[in-house]
This record gives C-alpha cells, structure tokens and sequence, in this order.
C-alpha cells in the first residue's frame, strides 16, 4: 500500500510513452510497487518486452546483449537492486552501453523499515562511483523532463545514466498490522 | 589429473562452432573465451573477461534481439553457477533460438583448480530443467557434440541447455580481444548497425 501523491496526468504513464519515443524494446525488471504501474504499462504493450529477472545484476548483463543485438532497453529497479549490480556495471562501461536506468529509492523521505536506509543511502554513491550519471526526479510535475534527458545522453551520447525516482515522489510505504 | 572418457574442451567448442552459419557465441569469462578464441575469430564471437555470471544473460537479450539468428552461449561450471537464476529467466522468456552449454571441469581452473559445487552435490542439468528449459542434457561423447551443434541451427526450438563433462587440464591461453567496445561494435557491424 503506497501512498500517492494527486497528479493531474500520471508520471508513469509519462515514461512510457518516452520509453515508446526513444524505441524501447527490452525492459528487464524486478518488481517494485513504485514500479508497479508502468511495469503493468510495458507488459501490455506490443513494441516493448518486459524481461523479469531473478536478479537486477541479470538485468544489465541483458542490456549488454541487447545493444549488441541492435537494441535499446532499460532497467527497472529499486535502490536495493543497485546493490546487487556493481560488478556487472563494469559492462557498462567496458562496452560503453548506452545504458538507462530507472530507480524506485527507499530508505528515505519519511521511511517505516530500517533496513532500506543503509542501501538507500548509498544508491547515488554507489552509481557515481561505477560511473554512471544520476538524475533525480522528486515532483511529479518534474519526471517527463528528467526521464527525457536521462534517455536522451543515455541513446543518443551513450552517457550511462540512472534516473532516482525519489521516495518523496512515490509516497513511502505504509506498513499496517 | 585428466580422468578417462571426458571430453576435450577445444574439440567440443570446434564441433560447436564448425558449421556455425550466421550464429552469436558468447563465451563466458575464464576459459570458454579462450576456447572459442581457439576454434577461431569471428566477428559474431562476443568474448567474456568479466561480468562473471553474465554470460546467459547476455545471450538472452541477444537472442530476443535477433530472433531469426542462433545464439549460443559457451561457458564454464564456475560462471554458470553464480548466475544460476538466469536459467530461470530464460525459461520464463523461451527464445527459441537461444543454446546454452557449460562445459563442466568441475573446478574453477583459472583460479588454481578449485572445486566446484558441480563435482560435489550440484546438478546443472536438473537445475536447468527444473526452471524449465525442458531440453536440458548431458552429454558426454562427440557424438552427442555434434547432435547440439547441429540443433543449436534450429531457431524454432529453443532454449535448450547442456552440460558436458570435459577433462579438467589446464590448456594453452588463446587469448581474443579484450577491448569490449571493439567486441560489441564489431557484433554490431555484423548485423548492419553502424556506430553512434
């Protein structure tokens, strides 16, 4: 149960159809409930294949056969995920893979469970110090823009880059007995 | 230490790769890399120095890719079992055109020969089929060599996933490119994508 933020048009929805634009055709995940709706979203479109993974570190090593492949893709997770990726970036910068990634953060903005914050608060670090460019979005007024410049200097200037979509922006998880 | 009747890695990757057609190899990082390397450069060869337990992952995503193309993905027990769900994600995806064999030495021979979990308890093979990869075999001659390297040109009935138990010598390195942007770009030129 997320508690979430009253938005005129629905961000998720705004990423796919920039997902669509830049011509996403491999979306690898591990289920988030922030995540939950544009996953709904991919898993129903006929352009894109929404890959579950056992793994997030799964994720990217597919995204490095994709682009070899001749496709684009992105990886959906959340800041836990980024943890079990660090080895597998190096291919990210070994092949110079036009990667995306979009992040769900916990561990922040009012969280419940402690055991997300020691992750959540490295997620950011962790990413730079693979070499990978971070963005933030925290209002849902600001995703379209930033999702869109993420894609942009990820496909077009193969500038790794991961997109935080912060815990503010996605209502933190209510635990309820 | 060679023990009787296993096979020889080169000549189980020779067969493999023969008559490969139009087909990807992926090889995984250690000494599958330098076996493919061994049965000679192609520019379809998508050779592993790291990213240890990445190898199926990346066949996958080349084989939903290029669906009509065959892609098999060579790798060792070692890297195999440290991406061990991966099995599970390609069942669930079922590209047909995708091939997956470990050959088996049952250790970690870059590393100094340690045993691996393959020589004890672990079965790949009923691994691979209980993710459901429902071809999934042993092979232990060259005759069953050959029946894969042959079905591995089928694109229409993948996955399919095999482990063949191969004699644990340490061979001469044949050493591939390491530059992975020369790699991936030249896989790329392949299939008709010029650089960004």
């Amino acid at each position: 149960m997320h508690a979430r933020a009253d938005t005129a048009a629905s961000w998720p929805e705004e990423i796919f159809s920039i997902l669509q634009r830049f011509e996403v055709r491999q979306v690898p995940y591990v289920p988030d409930a922030g995540h939950s709706e544009l996953i709904e979203r991919v898993l129903g479109s006929s352009s894109m294949r929404g890959i579950a993974l056992t793994t997030e570190e799964e994720g990217v090593a597919l995204l490095a056969g994709a682009w070899a492949g001749g496709q684009r893709g992105v990886l959906l997770m959340q800041s836990s995920g980024v943890g079990n990726c660090i080895n597998m970036l190096s291919l990210v910068q070994i092949f110079r893979l036009p990667f995306l990634t979009l992040v769900t953060m916990r561990g922040e903005w009012g969280e419940f469970n402690p055991w997300q914050v020691p992750m959540g608060s490295n997620t950011q670090g962790i990413l730079e110090l693979s070499g990978i460019k971070v963005l933030r979005a925290s209002h849902p007024n600001e995703v379209r823009e930033v999702v869109e410049a993420g894609a942009a200097q990820a496909y077009n200037a193969c500038t790794p880059t991961a997109v935080l979509l912060s815990q503010r922006l996605i209502g933190a998880k209510v635990f309820t007995k | 230490m060679s023990k009787a009747n296993l096979l020889d890695r080169r000549a189980v990757v020779a067969e493999l790769l023969r008559d490969r057609k139009g087909a990807f190899a992926v090889g995984g990082l250690g000494a599958s890399t330098y076996d493919i390397a061994a049965a000679g450069d192609h520019d379809r060869n998508f050779y592993l120095w790291g990213g240890m337990g990445g190898a199926v992952m990346i066949g996958l995503g080349l084989a939903l890719a290029q669906p009509t193309l065959p892609v098999v993905v060579i790798t060792g027990d070692g890297e195999m079992l440290m991406g061990m769900g991966s099995l599970a994600t390609v069942a669930l995806q079922q590209p047909k055109n995708l091939s997956i064999i470990v050959l088996d030495n049952e250790a970690y021979g870059e590393t100094g020969g340690q045993s691996s979990h393959t020589g004890g308890t672990a079965d790949l093979v009923g691994v691979a089929r209980a993710c459901g990869i429902g071809d999934s075999r042993s092979i232990s001659t060259m005759a069953e060599v050959e029946a894969f390297a042959s079905s591995l040109q089928d694109v229409t009935a993948g996955p399919r996933f095999a482990s063949a138990k191969i004699d644990g010598a340490n061979l001469e390195r044949v050493l591939s490119s390491r530059d992975g942007t020369y790699i991936v770009n030249r896989i790329r030129g392949s299939i008709g994508h010029t650089p960004i």
